[in-house]
């Protein structure tokens, strides 16, 4: 691992610096405790499973939400679990989703085994392929703020972080599912949320 | 003449304000497939594997759709850890299974999921619906989809192979 690797927690803090009112979904594990770290709002929407299904998710939402950002958190372990959604994700195209992977190039959660980012898998190269254009790799500090200035800008985005492997200090946001659920949809949909 | 049974699921999914579809193409949803794609307020994605439409309606819902997951019991059993997230957060879901491997089925590897089918969606905490007959497949995807969205649950509707017709692989 190269030991210059970005952190990944001020990478999130950074990234979600200029959020707005942007949507953020994120993938189990890391991710989600990143986001939580770098502030807990109701419009973050915590995976504790459901591996694979972070960036559909986002597509669901974005779909649901035309006029909000939605922005997926997630690791680069569960994002090879969902390969196949960038495909379906590239072919229905939405402009307002992006997909940001912290990639650490190892299933941080379980015990750090390496993970085919590691072994030389291009997860942007992959992405690109698959339609997101401009998909990119994100390794110095100067790429990651332009990463931060056009995130939230019209156009379906992918960008993977390379982040260290070092694993912060834990931070649990919430994790009872309709909890989650109902203080998302009331803060999104106000009183419609119970329609 | 009276309409065929997916003219009467597309009417279902219109009265209970489906705005996301999402599918892996089955031929016994091909008519279905075709109104959906053609409805201006419906937004149709086709999948790669039937448990991203899993995870794709919990987004649609937690942002205020409602959506419908169109596939046929083969790719139940791709979604069985997706539906954790039903499950867990009593996220809504309406899946309506084509059955195959069971009336008059020629492709034995269509066999075991045609038996899984069922307890593999009740163990993953999935209402299970049956239509046995054409007559009752408005019916039963209406309460299901009422079921779903008003109480908050994942709901399978099992589209009986007898209702679709078995596969014809003879020449």
């Amino acid at each position: 691992m190269n030991e210059r690797a970005l952190d990944r927690r001020s990478v999130v803090g950074r990234l979600l610096r200029g959020r707005g009112d942007a949507l953020v979904v994120t993938g189990l594990g890391g991710p989600t405790y990143d986001v939580a770290a770098a502030g807990d709002t109701p419009l973050n929407f915590y995976l504790w499973a459901a591996m694979g299904g972070a960036a559909m998710t986002g597509l669901g939402l974005a779909r649901a939400q035309p006029r909000r950002r939605v922005v997926v958190v997630t690791g680069d372990g569960e994002m090879l679990m969902g390969l196949g959604s960038l495909a379906t994700i590239g072919a229905d195209a939405p402009q307002n989703l992006a997909i940001v992977v912290l990639d650490n190039e190892h299933y941080g959660e379980t015990g750090m085994q390496l993970a085919h980012t590691g072994r030389g898998v291009d997860l942007a190269g992959i992405a690109r392929a698959a339609g997101f254009a401009g998909a990119a790799t994100i390794r110095t500090d100067a790429e990651l703020q332009a990463l931060a200035r056009r995130l939230f800008d019209p156009g379906l985005l992918f960008a993977t972080v390379k982040v260290s492997s070092e694993t912060p200090p834990m931070l649990l946001p919430p994790r009872d599912g309709p909890y989650l659920r109902s203080r998302f949809r009331e803060a999104l949909l106000g009183p419609d949320a119970h329609k | 003449m009276s309409r065929s049974w997916p003219d009467e699921i597309f009417t279902e999914l219109k009265a209970a304000r489906i705005r996301q579809v999402a599918y892996v193409p089955d031929a016994g949803h091909s008519q279905l497939l075709q109104r959906c794609h053609a409805d201006r307020e419906m937004h149709t994605v086709s999948l790669t594997t039937e448990e991203e439409g899993v995870a794709m309606l919990a987004g649609a819902w937690l942002g205020g759709d409602r959506g419908v997951l169109l596939l046929q019991s083969s790719g139940v059993g791709n979604c069985i850890n997706m539906l954790a997230f039903n499950q867990e957060c009593r996220i809504p879901l309406l899946a309506l299974v084509t059955m195959r491997g069971e009336w008059g089925e020629f492709n034995p590897w269509q066999a075991p999921m045609g038996l899984a089918t069922e307890p593999s969606l009740v163990a993953a905490g999935v209402r299970v619906y049956r239509a046995e007959t054409e007559d009752e497949v408005a019916e039963t995807v209406r309460a299901a989809a009422t079921f779903a969205f008003q109480s908050y649950r994942a709901v399978a509707v099992l589209i009986a192979q007898r209702v679709i017709g078995a596969k014809r692989f003879e020449k």
